[in-house]
């Protein structure tokens, strides 16, 4: 057996394994998944190697197939894919570590590692997919199982409505996902992505393929107007909420974008909607992290406008870089949400205002904290500097100016609300009692936060041009890097340090007032509102969908079995004429008519002389 | 074929029927335990004409035929194809699963296994036969033992049920006799023979007038809209054991006559009438889905979920593409398989709850973990997860149906979403949420209802991950349908 499918199959072992005996091995369960990544990382790193050494493996068997019609599925090996192994195995391996830490006691463990596992194998098969029909079931894998984890602790009413909601959501975009594949394969006769990226499909038949699977992507990585499920989902576990935000799901629809990127090219129009979609994603989200006051919703819009950022990126045509801020990104955001849950697990409370001077208390979890603030606020040489700005750089070059200008401006909300979050929580006097008891988690939760931060810190000089760009050298096959931009990477240095400025000024000292914005001031209001985008959903589909599944329901009682029923009755009524026979038994009636079919057969064979 | 297999797993239950009245009434277990034995027995036998069915060959199997009334051209004939053996398989396991299902039957145990066990040999016969004598006789047998199922051991509404659901489907089926005997007296071969008339053509307004006869006797039984009103009554009212068996077994029996004797006998008029059919299916799907989302009763919404599930499979066989056809018939036994563990886990959970109404359930998940995660997974499964089966019929339905029927197939994709709704929406107040005093010390599922439940768990897994051998057994039959169909 190959060691790439190993890489895949361990996870899934675990999580049958788990299914089973998870309830009876509580928390020693947590061995089983962990000790299956381990390996599977080490794998994936062998692969990384290979493919960094010229390899390439891509190995195909047939799924299902009816005559010519063939649905396959395989193990595609190439730099995208090992660079998504890596970063995937890691990071769900360092979630895995901590959630041992961060899980303890709970009663179903077993299952908790369980449902991790199968996450982390479903987005294996999403990223070493060479084809659609792959992807799709990867996709849909990956939503389940998301769905199941957030609603990991289904007691709670919240936790079940984000479930639902965030399963409901991404499937909503997946229809788009459905129908695009279901035209792919009219107009391509296959699904096998190499085979769709060799032929020359019409302009405007590509881009309505395209747009139709970005509409999945919009739905997976919580792009605008689909990105409502993403804040809820903070209802799972803190560890889950680093894992999706970070390596599995929101990076499922990126990458989706990213592997179908000739198809995207072959209609242009389709990467313009994407480049619109990331940009007013990357702004918006960046407005309502503004007035977030809990610690993992600011996080979580924070994650929603960085994926606005790789889409921005992806659309104006600068692939390598969108992907590379898919990876730092991937590393620096679950740095921050296992930051948040150390912080949680201290406090008990997610009220950014319950806390405030833990940075002394907790000091492994506030430098790492401050490490990934640092990344996603942009400021170099931190991972998320380096990504960021060649995004910023190819919408300039590319003379996307508007994108260029709001991709700018969304710099100075992103350093402005991330150190408004430092500032109030690690800094200042501490507010309430809440940080009394506080103190740094344990080695177990610790150690992946050092290691992140090690990775939050470092990983972005591998596509900077400090190494010559080598990241981008390597997933873009060869494709010349852009010779670096220092104007734009001055300036939004700049940007991002006048946004941490303003921060410093509203929170550390008195100089900007604190009533600069009123509480009942209209935009204040539409953001801590969050743009009454979850109030839309409600009144535009939900309420109708409901109004016009009740009028089928009663259209359905009254008229369709109302027919029915009158009809049985008229039937009664001439049955009022012949009450002698009439005797109320079923089975009286049901011997009559056989009776009269038998006459009638009879009758007819003698009409038509058959004998 | 040097024994008569075939007939042999047909008519064991019905020997089993009769052996059983040697039973004393009151000895309730040993009634259990026999019905039991005969079923799986059959089962067994089951497996060896799955194992030694010659896959990828065109044509019937097994085939036996003997004149039986020579005069008027009837014989007993049987055999199974590509079309047939997957669904005789699946009546054999769900007889079994039913049979377990009815465990904790109190009342008139006997006669409730004898009329299972009867319901078997009707279901089994109608898959198999190849006369349309033979096929009515098992058609009828399928409608009495049901009609006693649900009218003696049915819930609080079960008269009514009962005998909607008998004089709906007679109806039915005697609009299907008159067509059966239309062709016999027309066709001029003196033969009741489905293979020989099969042969002959059909034309003009003769064909028209069986086509209508027929296409009414199996709309009903599917259901098609507006035909399937009887349908939530007899499965909410009908025990845990009749609703598994009628959304599993006996609304296949529609679609698989849809196939076996219109699509083949009257190919012409299949084709003149399929966009007919396929807007009344479309209807089906949305009309299901939507009903469904308005149930406040769990036992109804699963019902009215096969109406829009049935939908897609009539969509899939009137799109007349090997594609759609392999997946609307992989979709029968999916939806069998689906639909009747989720009939399976409803009836479960209301032996316990004694309530089916979502909003009194809710927080079983925390009470009976077992019976609760069962659920969630056949829900899952019925809303089409990738990895199970139902996902594999449903892609196959969707891509073999786009060509023919473009607006259609993009509605159909468009309510899964509702279907997901209803879906989701079950799991969420019926099995999530906190645990409620009034569900105190109910017992997580037992062995013997995690046993009925499992070949369906594992069977669902197993056909969603890995379809390919599955569709090696269905394709032949569909070349051979479509032969029929494009040589018309």
């Amino acid at each position: 057996m190959n060691y790439l499918s190993i890489i895949l199959l361990l996870p899934v072992l675990s999580f049958l394994v788990l299914v089973v005996f998870g309830k009876k091995w509580g928390e020693k369960s947590a061995y089983v998944s962990i000790g299956a990544m381990v390996v599977s990382f080490a794998l994936s790193i062998y692969a990384l190697l290979f493919v960094m050494g010229g390899g390439h493996t891509e190995i195909t068997f047939t799924w299902a197939s009816i005559g010519s019609f063939k649905l396959t599925f395989g193990l595609l090996l190439d730099a995208l894919s090992a660079m998504m192994l890596v970063v995937v195995t890691i990071v769900s391996l360092l979630v895995q570590i901590f959630s041992f830490g961060y899980m303890h006691g709970d009663k179903r463990i077993g299952w908790f590692y369980a449902c991790l596992s199968m996450f982390t194998a479903s987005m294996l098969l999403l990223v070493y997919s060479p084809n659609y029909v792959q992807i799709y079931m990867a996709w849909e894998g990956v939503g389940v199982f998301s769905y199941l984890l957030i609603g990991f602790w289904f007691e709670k009413r919240s936790a079940s409505d984000a479930a639902k909601k965030a399963f409901m959501v991404t499937r909503f975009g997946d229809l788009g996902f459905g129908v695009g594949l279901v035209l792919l394969y009219i107009v391509a006769g296959t699904l096998d992505m190499d085979k769709v990226f060799a032929m020359h499909l019409p302009e405007a038949t590509a881009a309505l393929i395209a747009i139709l699977f970005f509409c999945g992507a919009v739905g997976k990585s919580a792009q605008f107007p689909l990105h409502v499920w993403l804040p809820d989902a903070m209802e799972g576990p803190t560890p889950v909420s680093a894992l999706i935000h970070s390596a599995t799901m929101v990076a499922a629809g990126v990458y989706l974008v990213a592997r179908s990127y000739p198809l995207f090219e072959m209609g242009p129009v389709s990467l313009e909607v994407v480049a619109i979609i990331g940009t007013i994603t990357a702004f918006m989200a960046a407005t309502i992290a503004l007035t977030a006051t809990d610690i993992k919703k600011v996080l979580a819009y924070s994650t929603i406008s960085q994926l606005g950022y790789m889409m921005m990126g992806l659309g104006v045509g600068a692939y390598a870089a969108g992907v590379f801020h898919l990876m730092t990104h991937a590393f620096f955001k679950p740095l921050l949400f296992l930051g948040a849950g150390s912080v949680i697990h201290a406090v008990h409370s997610q009220e950014i205002f319950d806390m405030g001077g833990l940075g002394k208390k907790m000091k492994i979890t506030s430098i790492t904290f401050l490490i990934g603030g640092l990344a996603l606020a942009g400021i170099p040489p931190f991972a998320g500097f380096w990504s960021k700005d060649e995004i910023l750089a190819g919408a300039f070059a590319s003379g996307h100016i508007t994108i260029f200008i709001f991709g700018l401006l969304t710099v100075l909300l992103t350093a402005f609300y991330t150190f408004r979050l430092i500032f109030i929580v690690f800094f200042g006097k501490p507010r309430g009692h809440h940080g009394d008891h506080a103190h740094e988690s344990p080695a177990v939760m610790s150690m992946p936060l050092i290691i992140l931060g090690f990775f939050a810190l470092t990983a972005g000089l591998i596509g900077s041009p400090f190494a010559q760009n080598a990241f981008q050298g390597f997933i873009a096959h060869g494709h010349e890097a852009e010779a670096p931009n220092y104007m734009v990477m001055g300036a939004s240095c700049i940007i991002a340090l006048i946004g941490i400025g303003f921060a410093y000024m509203k929170y550390m000292t008195n100089v900007l007032p604190s009533n600069v914005i009123s509480k009942d001031n209209f935009f204040y209001k539409l953001l801590v509102n969050k743009y009454y985008m979850d109030e839309f959903y409600y009144y535009a589909l939900i309420v109708p969908t409901h109004a016009v599944a009740r009028a089928a329901l009663a259209f359905d009682q009254k008229v369709v079995d109302g027919a029915v029923n009158g009809v049985a009755w008229v039937s009664m009524q001439f049955g009022k004429g012949l009450r002698h026979i009439q005797t109320g038994y079923v089975q009286n009636y049901a011997l009559y008519m056989v009776i009269g079919l038998v006459v009638l057969l009879i009758w007819s064979i003698k009409i038509l002389g058959l004998f | 074929m040097s024994y008569p297999l075939l007939t042999i797993t047909i008519f064991l239950p019905l020997l089993g029927a009769v052996l059983m009245q040697l039973i004393p009434r009151e000895k309730a277990t040993a009634a259990r335990w026999a019905a039991l034995s005969i079923t799986i027995l059959d089962l067994l036998l089951g497996i060896s004409l799955v194992t030694g069915f010659k896959v990828g060959e065109q044509g019937m199997q097994f085939v036996q035929k003997f004149a039986w009334i020579k005069t008027a051209g009837i014989s007993y004939y049987v055999g199974l194809d590509g079309l047939s053996m997957p669904l005789y398989a699946l009546t054999l396991l769900l007889s079994i699963v039913a049979i377990l299902a009815s465990w904790s039957i109190k009342e008139r145990v006997r006669e409730h296994y004898s009329l299972l066990l009867l319901l078997e040999v009707g279901m089994l016969g109608t898959f198999a036969a190849l006369d349309f004598v033979v096929f009515y006789i098992f058609w009828e047998l399928v409608l009495i033992p049901m009609y006693f199922i649900i009218g003696v051991w049915g819930g609080e509404n079960r008269n009514y049920a009962a005998l909607k659901f008998f004089i709906y489907t007679f109806a039915g089926s005697v609009l299907m006799l008159v067509g059966i005997l239309a062709l016999y007296l027309t066709s001029g071969l003196g033969t009741f023979d489905m293979v020989q008339i099969m042969q002959s053509g059909y034309h003009g307004a003769l064909a028209t007038f069986i086509f209508v006869m027929f296409f009414l006797g199996f709309a009903v039984k599917v259901p098609i809209f507006p035909f399937h009103t009887w349908l939530p009554d007899a499965h909410v009212q009908a025990p845990t054991a009749g609703s598994v068996l009628l959304a599993g077994v006996l609304l296949k029996m529609g679609t698989y006559a849809f196939i076996r004797i219109i699509a083949q006998i009257l190919p012409g008029e299949f084709q003149r009438f399929a966009p007919f059919i396929a807007v009344l299916a479309i209807i089906s799907i949305i009309y299901g889905a939507l009903t469904a989302l308005a149930q406040k009763d769990l036992k109804k919404m699963v019902a009215y979920s096969s109406v829009s599930h049935m939908g897609y499979i009539m969509l899939g066989i009137v799109a007349l593409t090997p594609v759609a056809l392999n997946g609307a018939i992989l979709q029968m036994v999916n939806h069998g398989l689906i639909t009747g563990l989720l009939f399976l886990i409803v009836g479960y959970i209301y032996e316990r709850t004694h309530t089916r109404d979502i909003s009194k359930l809710g927080g079983l998940q925390v009470k009976i973990p077992i019976l609760g995660g069962m659920f969630v997974f056949a829900a899952l499964a019925s809303l089409g997860l990738p990895g199970l089966s139902g996902f594999v019929g449903e892609i196959l339905i969707l891509f073999g149906s786009y060509a023919p029927y473009k607006i259609y197939t993009i509605l159909a994709i468009v309510t899964l979403a509702l279907t997901s709704f209803y879906l989701i929406r079950a799991n969420q107040n019926a099995i999530f949420g906190a645990g409620k005093t009034e569900h105190e010390g109910y017992k997580d599922a037992n062995g013997r209802e995690l046993i009925s439940a499992l070949p369906l768990i594992i069977l669902i897994a197993i056909i969603g991950v890995y379809p390919k051998p599955f569709l090696h057994y269905i394709d032949p039959a569909v070349n051979t349908v479509l032969q029929m169909i494009r040589g018309s």
